[in-house]
């Protein structure tokens, strides 16, 4: 064999060549194992801490349906995050539409030019600006000058502004993606612009927006900033009321205007009261907060899976 | 690519033999041919200049002849491509390309270039060189083109998949897998499902780019039968690299050097006896 690679092609040693490469196989692979192991390490510490300081209360079924009590061990998350599925509601519905038409306008009917160069990068940087700038942009613009108070629909808004970039830009990412040939097809069978999109584009790009509103919404689900700055308090012993039942037609939109708190803030909350026993109530929704977060992940993940089989 | 190389050899030997008339005159550097059937197309003057710049097309005026198959023959990188996809004004997907001159469309004699590029593309079909058959089931394939029209009738959509399917030459390999991914098939069924696609909308003019590059022989010879068929009912405007296919399946040839259009022939008379010097390097294989 070596006698071979030396010989043929005189000069060129290739086993030596081989085996240099293969040592920087092996030194990126190692790295890049104990960088990922530093990573997951840290976060499973996190959370494991969490879950065990936390144990005496979210092993309790009570804790899931209680709300929250000046008695720390009677305290429950109940209000907690039944607020952070109504204002993720909110926020899914208001962010994905408005940030997947945006993308599709960006990319496929918007010219090339220096105005929308302008906005392309306005997007990109809305990602970078601090979470509590949204939630001043929020306390002016929707408590103040609307009067709409502190409710399930500002937090709605406000985060679901906080994440339209994420989703624009994954929007944009996921069409640019699509292989050139099936825009073609669609165009050269005589589809018009909206048919190619609605039929070919959007369908295929759909697991990549879809990721991209998860990583949003699990960015946007332990926001804490922005929805203190609209002035949401901690101590919610009451719900939002229901969206669907009641009377004709069974479906109210009364719990937009109600108050709320969401799960985080009712852990920043906890974590600020004086009493040792309230430390553990806090990291016990701290913990359920993590599972929440990851639960989103997962789902992302998965999707990206099935449309990759697929 | 071997035996193409030997058998082009064979086309120029007959050439010698048989083309004492038509030996081409170093001087001669285009040669149209007025072909006698009715025309489909006329193309005059036709320029193309992409985004950047580029001059594709330069100048080329050409007959489209009705109901039979044109094949566009030339070196890599000459404008076939180019030319092909002015015809259904594929270009216009992207900023900044300039046409100039005409693609007169006949009998009715509209100017392609200035139509409405939506309705152009309902009328003119492509085949691409890399099959691209959509995401979805076979049946959901052929029919794509048919839902587009608004034409959504179950019985008129199970008619068209099996005369489509039949044309190509795919019915009997997959009568029984319709509503299976498109994307399972070979490639080979792939491009024939594409070709289907193309035909159930019933092109005016059907525009192949290179249909057969990613094939193996078996499916070329499949799609080449198919593209004879269609000689006689459909106008078929198809670009190849490869000579041996296009004296086998074209009634007119055109060779195309650096976007000019050096010969458009009699596919026999530009392969046995070409007019220009240029052509018969290229078919000869000195050149190219
Ligand atoms: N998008 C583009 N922008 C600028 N120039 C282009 C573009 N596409 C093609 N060209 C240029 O136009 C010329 C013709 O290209 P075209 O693809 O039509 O050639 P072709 O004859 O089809 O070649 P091939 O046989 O390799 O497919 C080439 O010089 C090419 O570099
Ligand atoms: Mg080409």
């Amino acid at each position: 064999m070596n006698t071979m690679s030396t010989n043929i092609q005189s000069g060129i040693d290739y086993a030596s060549i081989s085996r240099k490469n293969r040592s920087w196989d092996i030194i990126f692979a190692s790295l890049g194992i104990v960088v990922l192991f530093i990573a997951i390490s840290t976060l499973l510490a996190l959370f494991l801490d969490l879950a065990i300081r936390g144990a005496p209360q979210w092993t309790n079924p009570d804790f899931y349906t209680s709300f929250p009590s000046r008695k720390p061990l009677e305290a429950g998350i109940l209000s907690a995050w039944v607020g952070t599925i109504m204002v993720m509601l909110v926020t899914a519905i208001v962010a994905v539409p408005l940030g997947v038409a945006a993308g599709l306008y960006m990319e496929e009917y918007a010219d090339k030019n220096w105005f929308t160069d302008v906005i392309e990068i306005n997007v990109s940087n809305l990602a970078g600006v601090p979470s509590i700038v949204y939630g001043l942009l929020a306390l002016g613009l929707f408590v103040q000058t609307f009067g709409m108070g502190e409710t399930v629909l500002v937090a709605g808004l406000v985060l679901a502004l906080m994440i339209l970039p994420i989703v624009i830009v994954s929007t944009r990412e996921s069409i640019r993606a699509i292989p050139i040939e099936l825009r073609e097809a669609a165009y050269g069978l005589g589809a018009n612009q909206w048919q190619t999109m609605a039929m070919y584009m959007l369908p295929a790009a759909k697991p990549g927006i879809i990721t991209g509103a998860i990583v949003g919404l699990s960015r946007a689900i332990g926001e804490t900033a922005p929805i203190i700055t609209i002035g949401a308090l901690s101590y919610i012993a009451f719900l939002p009321p229901s969206p669907i039942g009641g009377d004709f037609p069974f479906i109210s939109f009364e719990w937009l205007n109600s108050g709320f708190t969401v799960m985080p803030i009712q852990m920043f909350g906890w974590v600020s009261r004086p009493q040792a026993d309230f430390q553990i109530t806090a990291a016990a929704a701290g913990a359920v907060l993590i599972v929440m977060t990851l639960a989103m992940n997962g789902l992302a993940i998965y999707i990206r899976y099935r449309a990759r089989k697929s | 690519m071997s035996t193409d190389q030997t058998s082009t050899i064979q086309i120029s030997q007959s050439a010698h033999q048989g083309g004492q008339a038509g030996k081409p005159s170093e001087t001669r550097e285009h040669w149209y041919l007025e072909p006698d059937g009715a025309l489909r197309a006329r193309v005059s003057n036709l320029k193309f200049w992409y985004a950047d710049g580029t001059q594709a097309i330069d100048d080329v005026s050409m007959p489209l002849v009705d109901k039979k198959v044109t094949a566009l023959i030339g070196p890599s990188g000459c404008g076939k491509s180019t030319f092909l996809r002015c015809f259904n004004r594929m270009h216009d997907l992207y900023q900044g390309v300039k046409y100039s001159g005409s693609i007169n469309l006949l009998p009715e004699d509209e100017n392609l270039i200035d139509l409405d590029a939506n309705i152009v593309r309902m009328r003119v079909g492509m085949v691409f060189q890399k099959p691209n058959p959509f995401p979805k089931s076979i049946y959901e394939n052929v029919i794509a083109g048919l839902k587009i029209r608004g034409i959504r009738k179950r019985e008129v959509l199970d008619e068209i998949v099996e005369t489509s399917l039949r044309q190509a030459a795919l019915w009997d390999e997959v009568k029984d897998r319709l509503h299976q991914p498109a994307l399972s098939m070979s490639g080979g069924q792939q491009q024939r499902l594409c070709i289907a696609r193309a035909l159930a909308v019933k092109p005016e003019i059907l525009l192949l780019d290179e249909p057969t590059s990613a094939l193996d022989p078996i499916a070329t010879a499949k799609v080449e039968d198919l593209i004879n068929e269609l000689s006689g009912n459909v106008t078929v405007l198809i670009v190849t690299h490869n000579m041996q296919q296009a004296a086998r399946i074209s009634n007119y040839t055109a060779y195309m050097y650096l976007g000019k259009l050096i010969e458009y022939n009699d596919t026999n008379d530009l392969f046995q006896r070409p007019k220009c010097q240029r052509t018969e390097d290229y078919i000869t294989g000195r050149f190219g």
